[in-house]
């Protein structure tokens, strides 16, 4: 909103006028008053809304720490009591201890986190740097697979692995990220590519240093803000991801975290709720502990996909 | 320039004759190699996998014995399938209410947080973080809990003295629970209409405001023609996106697209018919279904951008 005042204060009739003063000083106060209003009003809003979305993981937070019996008709978020078995009941509620299945999941994060990096950065640089023949056809061709349905390929991909022998381990799971599939990650990293001066490689090129030595050398350091983006958002969507680690890992002793809590389950409906709840604290901590601290590549990751 | 506007860009101009002169080539034996992953991962697990199912549509496979090409019986089938009908109509209600009701509140809660407010980061970050938590089973079974017949939700409703149902365990409000989860991350989006917000020059409001225009006229003449490249991309991505949730329906209906199909997902009917009955042909025909849905949902939103998608370039 623009200041009233300043438009007014720059006519000059009125500024002649005796009695302009005071009334420039009342439509002020009542502009800055209706300001102020409206501000406290956004404030408030904004307060309420962020409470009324946290509302319910804080209450999840809230209840893992209840004893058993306590959690429901309770919504609550102040500790009356305090208990920590749900977490120790949770630890050993499956076959394997919950940090067996924490265990997988960060060696699957930790192999697609590599794999992305490696594959996404190599091709990435091939797009934006590189000339070669059907640059466009391929480029296209990448980025349609960014809005393919995972479900169309999940069949035959089922196929080769088993035929591979490798349903049940995390192969499926990390092989493919070697393979820039995920084809977001590619094109982000073009996307940052181009906006380093070309003249750093042409500068290089004139020294004589091959492709290979302007990757390693230039582009890769040049890159670490947009290869933490991919980092942080393979870790996120990797550790949350459920409907391929269910298809491709089948054994107890394989389930990451996300296929171990839904064994909690119980078709019956006679789950150990507190014990569920704490476990799933458990596997929301590394979210949000990448949420903490890369928050801001995060932030920049998604803004620069989208811009125009 | 995101993604679509890319692919916007590669559509070859009538017209137009592309040039090819030497040098577009000469870096050929470099490209092979640094794009080598992508190349075997395009052809061995996406467009080999793409071409595979579609010929798997048209048969008979357990995983067991050899699939045994049946022509178009899975087709026929398909057409008198109830519960793929019932998928059908789940999935496309969940994408067509839940996809512009996140959108309009991200939308919504951006232009709220104006730039240089105080506290704008602190909003900001607490908004976003559900959009990242959200995929996860955790959640899910959270929102379990939330909705359930002795859940949060109901334990809030008796301080008002409101006896409310089972959210997840009734027909009618099992899939509102799931829309309500997709608005609850609307962070996301909100993030990229927040960047969007920032590339508007201040001075077209500061002049629509010398003019007289209304707080919501500036944002109907000025914010919204030159927000829409941004909202057509959150639209397109949001669809397609929305079209292949599974987790949470999975989660909540503990993989039944229970009750009474109410959150049959599309790509949990699939689900159960490829790795619950081993039916793998039909699966794929299912898949393909998908696979349609999808690019049709984006072509039509592509040919409905030219009404109102303003592009100043």
């Amino acid at each position: 909103m623009t200041d009233q005042s300043t438009t007014i204060r720059t006519t000059p009739s009125v500024s002649g006028d005796p009695d302009y003063s005071s009334r420039r000083d009342a439509v002020r106060s009542a502009s800055l008053r209706r300001q102020r209003l409206s501000s406290i009003g956004k404030h408030t809003l904004l307060v309420v809304l962020s409470l009324v979305m946290l509302y319910p993981v804080l209450w999840m937070v809230a209840s893992s720490l209840r004893p058993d019996g306590y959690i429901f008709n309770n919504p609550s978020l102040i500790l009356d009591t305090f208990a920590s078995e749900n977490y120790t009941n949770g630890w050993s509620a499956l076959q394997q201890p919950f940090g067996t299945y924490l265990l997988n999941s960060a060696i699957v994060v930790v192999g697609a986190i590599l794999g992305n990096l490696l594959s996404c950065s190599l091709a990435a640089y091939a797009f934006a740097r590189l000339r070669f023949r059907f640059k466009r056809l391929a480029f296209g061709a990448m980025l349609v697979t960014m809005m393919l349905p995972i479900q169309v390929l999940i069949i035959p991909q089922y196929v080769i692995y088993a035929q591979l022998g490798w349903i049940n381990t995390f192969l499926p799971l990390i092989v493919p990220k070697f393979l820039a599939t995920d084809g977001f990650f590619v094109f982000l990293m073009v996307q940052f590519i181009r906006g380093i001066p070309r003249e750093l490689d042409e500068a290089a090129r004139i020294d004589g240093a091959g492709h290979a030595r302007i990757f390693l050398q230039i582009m890769l350091p040049l890159m670490k803000p947009a290869l933490a983006t991919a980092a942080i958002f393979t870790f996120i969507w990797t550790w949350n991801d459920f409907f391929s680690q269910l298809i491709f890992v089948t054994e107890p002793d394989k389930y990451t975290s996300s296929v171990a809590l839904r064994q909690f389950i119980d078709p019956t409906g006679q789950s150990d709720f507190g014990a569920l709840f704490a476990m799933s604290v458990v596997t929301l901590v590394p979210v949000f502990l990448a949420f903490l601290f890369g928050q801001r590549f995060l932030l920049r990751g998604i803004a620069t996909s989208g811009g125009k | 320039m995101s993604a679509l506007n890319e692919l916007r860009a590669l559509k070859p101009s009538k017209g137009a004759k592309r040039v090819r002169d030497k040098s577009d080539t000469q870096d050929n034996k470099a490209a092979a190699v640094f794009l080598a992953p992508w190349l075997i991962g395009f052809f061995a697990i996406t467009l080999g996998p793409i071409v595979a199912s579609l010929y798997l549509s048209f048969t008979n496979y357990n995983l067991l014995q050899n699939p045994q090409f049946t022509g178009l019986t899975n087709i026929e089938r398909m057409v008198q399938d109830s519960d793929l009908g019932s998928s059908l109509v789940v999935t496309l209600t969940y994408v067509v209410v839940s996809v512009p009701l996140q959108l309009a509140v991200a939308l919504a809660i951006a232009v709220l947080l104006d730039r240089g407010m105080r506290g704008l980061s602190f909003y900001r970050s607490v908004l976003y973080l559900p959009s990242l938590l959200g995929g996860s089973v955790a959640i899910a079974v959270l929102w379990r809990l939330v909705f359930g017949g002795d859940g949060l939700l109901n334990a809030l409703l008796a301080i008002f003295g409101i006896h409310g149902p089972s959210w997840i365990g009734s027909p009618n409000t099992a899939l509102g629970t799931l829309i309500v989860l997709h608005i609850w991350t609307f962070g996301a989006p909100m993030v990229i209409f927040l960047a969007g917000l920032r590339q508007i020059p201040p001075e077209f409001y500061e002049a629509a405001s010398t003019d007289g225009a209304t707080k919501w006229r500036q944002f109907r003449s000025i914010t919204l023609p030159l927000l829409s490249p941004i909202v057509f991309f959150n639209f397109v991505l949001g669809i397609i996106g929305a079209f292949q949730s599974f987790t949470q329906a999975y989660v909540i209906s503990n993989g039944s697209g229970g009750p009474t199909n109410s959150t049959l997902f599309i790509t949990l009917y699939l689900y159960q018919k490829a790795f619950g009955s081993l039916q793998m042909g039909y699966a794929s025909a299912i898949a393909w279904l998908l696979l349609l849905l999808v690019a049709a949902a984006t072509a039509i939103n592509f040919w409905a951008s030219k009404y109102w998608v303003f592009y100043d370039d």
